[in-house]
């Protein structure tokens, strides 16, 4: 008896191994492209924002595939994670901070910001159901973003300035310097997001939610998502759960959102970079990678940001593909139809998994 | 004065949204589905008008009965291809499938007509009328578009009423399996239930693009995302509750542009959404569903 | 003195007087059927119990503690947990684990020590595993422990079912029609197992069930219930001799 038992979590710390060991070496693969001088600086460029979307995924996919509730507004938990820490890391560029530790606090701060966010819209959110869920998200990500390009904060000799009028009515002294500046963003942020620190986030991102889902808190989570009512009926505190793992997955997108603030010197709260379209894309990874594969939402991040670079010689032609693309793999992969059809002659969905919690990587 | 004319242009552009959430409302009720592309469709419906406008000089009603035709082709063959394979599988991979669909329907756009915003030139020849000595103008867009609203609003209603196409719709939202047994076309029901919201998704195109006359691939995506939302707002699958959440959305937005700030008039709308939604969890005229133990 | 005591409970919904003055009495280590004809009121009941209905009038003691008005979870900490009609599992996790959701409040650590997997984390959970294990055997579902619980047949999800609400250590067990389903070798089974679970678990059941055969072969007492009321109570043999009953049952 006790060996039967023994086998089902050999099973889920295997897949957990396969995992990292996928992330690690794809890391030194990559090491040795740079090195060699095989990877273009196209290429390069795209290392970074591969492992923001891989983190981002990985949290969304503990909201979508293991609370079972769709969120349309993981970017906006990105836009907080990513504005708070910039304007940390701004303010403390001139105070002589050891740089590792400044990026470390901001790290922190992106995460920790996101998670408040997280908890207060989860609060009232997670009462909603299904697609009422997704729609409010939506909305509370759509208000982050707009609030924000409106938001103006400077700093001179007296503190901080505060304003969500203009950059006048800051009424700073003549060596005030400003830190937002509304629509403008946050410009001047340190570029201290590279390859090696973005693998490291994803590490911490998947050994925080593989050991979540495998403990007591995420069998209580997967059970809410499974029968609500057997939940309750076990003495499962539903409110509770729900806003753990909410709170959770948006702490883990915030660090995404800290990784993109300090990718590049200007930040600006833009519909294409934290709109409703972001949560999107993140969302068409974490299903078409698999609801519950955590390895699956990152190959999927990966392997979809790359088509469009891929498809670059078909230039305009290229997102036409990939959007048919993305129709065909949906079809292919759930259409009855299709599964019958795959069934019968023994061949594999194109990638990613169906949601089986046994399964849990 | 001015607050009347902003609340004109509100119920203008709210009954715009109107149109636009009756093809949400139609759809997520009898396919259970949130077709994101139907946001595209309108820009679709744009283009046909503008290119038989523009390139091939016709007027402007051929031009318009031609885009509701094109659109509502197009929504039945969207339909067809990347939606029924997928009627008994998962919600959220149609919801997928929908934003692929969503995708390729922009990049087609971009493709064909370029990216470059192009100005719309207003279909509508009704006058300005000034009132009140000229305080007060009302557009000729303004008009066509209120009428326009109420006579398809009306339209729908009869037509779900009265019709034996429009019972069997109603049928198949309360229980698709129930109607098939009672020997309603369920397939044919979608169908049509997507050829109508898809051809009054063109209408609504045209008077979008002749208030606001710039039309571009992503036209179509933001009044479609507040469709939706002013759906939801008003109960989602409720006809009545499109229009109220259409009207209410417009008004919503024109006035907290004009009193309190350009930039936040988005974030007030969806402000609006959630305290609505956290009061009345299934929208204004939403029924209200108990989960059975 | 009674573990479960209910007295006048009452529940309307809009208009309708779903369930009337209903009263029950339970002794501790007691086999008590619920019984009455389809639509009576009895998931209605169990839904009072359990808090997941708010009932309109009554009181409800469990060992004295008044249970009125507890949410669902407080009343399954305060000793009562229960089955469903239609079978209530966590369809997509493991036999073991839907056991250990069960063990949920018996065993704890927090969500820190898990994701840190501190010692205390690998203590608890092997805590768990054989706690549920143990469970698991009473029903024989040992080795199948890592099956989905989909995947089982429908007896052996009832059985699951009962596993998982034992898990949670009550005082009293509600069954909801535990035979439903199930060929008649499995029903006697079944019945063996339920008193094996009053004996060895010193639990009280109270069961509703429409197998008379079940019914005959293990309760002690029962009510019958007709039409939302209480239509005759007491010993099991004289219940199901009450011409009423028979009437309520068969019809004129």
């Amino acid at each position: 008896m006790k060996k039967s038992n023994m086998k089902s979590i050999n099973k889920q710390t295997k897949s957990m191994l396969i995992t990292y060991a996928m992330v690690i070496a794809v890391f030194i693969i990559v090491e040795i492209m740079i090195s060699t001088g095989m990877m273009s600086s196209l290429m390069q460029g795209l290392l970074v924002p591969l492992c923001i979307y891989s983190i981002v995924a990985i949290g969304l996919n503990l909201c979508v595939g293991y609370l079972g509730e769709l969120s349309l507004g993981h970017a906006g938990f990105m836009c907080v994670g990513a504005f708070s820490s910039a304007v940390f890391s701004k303010c403390m560029m001139t105070s002589g901070m050891n740089e590792t530790l400044r990026f470390i606090l901001a790290l922190l701060i992106g995460t920790v910001v996101a998670a408040v966010f997280g908890w207060l819209i989860g609060i009232p959110v997670l009462r909603l159901r299904g697609d009422y869920l997704a729609i409010v998200t939506l909305a509370f990500g759509e208000i982050i973003k707009n609030v924000i390009n409106v938001m103006y904060l400077g700093r001179d000799s007296k503190g901080f300035h505060f304003s969500i009028k203009d950059s006048a009515s800051l009424n700073m002294q003549a060596d005030g310097k400003m830190i937002i500046d509304g629509a403008k963003g946050i410009v001047g942020t340190p570029n201290q997001s590279t390859f090696v620190v973005g693998i490291i986030i994803i590490l911490i991102s998947l050994f925080v939610s593989f050991n979540l889902v495998n403990s007591r808190t995420g069998r209580a989570i997967m059970a809410i998502r499974d029968n609500r009512i057997a939940a309750e009926s076990v003495g499962i505190n539903i409110t509770k759960y729900k806003l753990m793992a909410f709170t959770i997955s948006a702490a883990i997108a915030g660090a995404g959102g800290v990784l993109y603030a300090h990718n590049l010197s200007t930040l600006t709260a833009l519909p294409a970079n934290f709109g409703y379209n972001m949560s999107i894309m993140i969302l068409v990874f974490v299903v078409l990678g698999g609801m519950g594969s955590f390895r699956g939402s990152i190959i999927a991040a990966v392997v979809l940001t790359m088509l469009p670079e891929v498809l670059r010689g078909l230039a305009d032609y290229r997102m036409l593909i990939y959007a048919i693309v993305l129709i065909i793999m949906m079809l292919f992969n759930w259409a009855p139809k299709a599964i019958e059809w795959r069934e019968k002659h023994s061949l594999k969905r194109m990638f990613g998994k169906k949601e089986k919690a046994e399964e849990v990587q | 004065m001015s607050f009347i004319s902003y609340l004109i242009n509100g119920v203008s552009l709210g009954s715009i949204y109107a149109i636009i959430a009756l093809g949400y409302t139609m759809v997520y009720g009898i396919a259970k589905m949130l077709n994101f592309a139907h946001g595209d469709v309108i820009m679709i419906g744009c283009y046909i008008v503008f290119v038989l406008m523009g390139s091939f000089h016709l007027n402007s009603t051929v031009s318009i009965i031609a885009a509701v035709i094109g659109c509502t082709v197009l929504g039945v063959v969207i339909e067809k291809i990347a939606y029924k394979p997928l009627r008994k599988a998962s919600p959220l991979a149609v919801l997928i499938t929908a934003i692929g669909v969503s995708y390729f329907l922009q990049n087609f756009a971009l493709i064909l007509f370029g990216a470059d915003t192009k100005s719309f030139t207003s279909v509508v020849s009704i006058p300005t009328i000034k009132l009140a000595g000229g305080d007060l103008t009302i557009s000729g867009v303004t008009i066509a578009t209120v009428i326009s609203c109420i006579i398809i609003m009306a339209a729908l209603m009869i037509f779900i009423k009265k019709s034996k196409s429009g019972q069997a719709m109603l049928a198949v939202s309360e229980d698709k399996d129930a109607a098939q047994l009672m020997g309603v076309n369920v397939n044919k029901t979608i169908s049509l239930t997507f050829a109508i919201g898809s051809g009054l998704a063109a209408i609504a195109g045209v008077l979008l693009c002749s208030a606001y006359p710039t039309l571009s691939p992503y036209t179509g995506a933001m009044p479609g995302i507040k469709a939706f939302t002013a759906a939801v707002f008003g109960g989602i699958g409720s006809i009545p509750g499109a229009l109220i959440g259409g009207i209410l959305l417009g008004v919503i937005e024109i006035l907290g542009r004009a009193y309190i700030s350009s930039q936040l008039s988005d974030a007030i709308v969806f402000a609006v959404l959630i305290i609505v939604l956290l009061v009345k969890p299934t929208g204004l005229l939403g029924k209200q569903v108990q989960e059975k133990v | 003195m009674a573990l479960l005591e209910v007295k006048n409970l009452g529940i309307s919904f809009g208009g309708l007087r779903a369930v009337d003055q209903f009263e029950i009495n339970i002794k501790k280590g007691q086999l008590y059927g619920l019984i009455g004809p389809n639509g009576a009121g009895k998931t209605t009941i169990f839904n009072m119990l359990t808090g997941v209905y708010k009932p309109t009038d009554g009181i409800i003691k469990l060992d004295g503690e008044d249970l009125v008005g507890k949410k669902t979870i407080e009343i399954n900490k305060a000793g009562i947990a229960r089955t469903f009609q239609n079978i209530r599992l966590f369809s997509q996790q493991s036999v073991l684990d839907n056991v250990k959701i069960g063990l949920h409040n018996q065993y704890k650590y927090s969500t820190l020590t898990g994701i840190l997997r501190l010692p205390k984390y690998r203590k608890m959970e092997r805590k768990m595993n054989e706690k549920a294990m143990e469970l698991l055997k009473v029903f024989e579902l040992d080795d199948k422990a890592d099956f989905l619980a989909s995947n089982l047949p429908y007896g052996e999800q009832r059985k699951l079912e009962i596993a998982r609400a034992l898990a949670t250590n009550p005082k009293l067990l509600l069954l909801d029609e535990p035979a439903a389903g199930m060929n008649p070798n499995e029903t006697i089974e079944l019945m063996d197992t339920i008193r094996f679970v009053r004996d060895n678990f010193d639990m009280t059941v109270l069961l509703i069930e429409h197998d008379m055969k079940l019914v005959s072969g293990i309760c002690e007492e029962l009510t019958v219930l007709n039409f939302g009321q209480v239509l005759a109570q007491g010993k099991t043999k004289d219940v199901l001799n009450n011409p009423e009953v028979i009437k309520a049952y068969l019809g004129e």
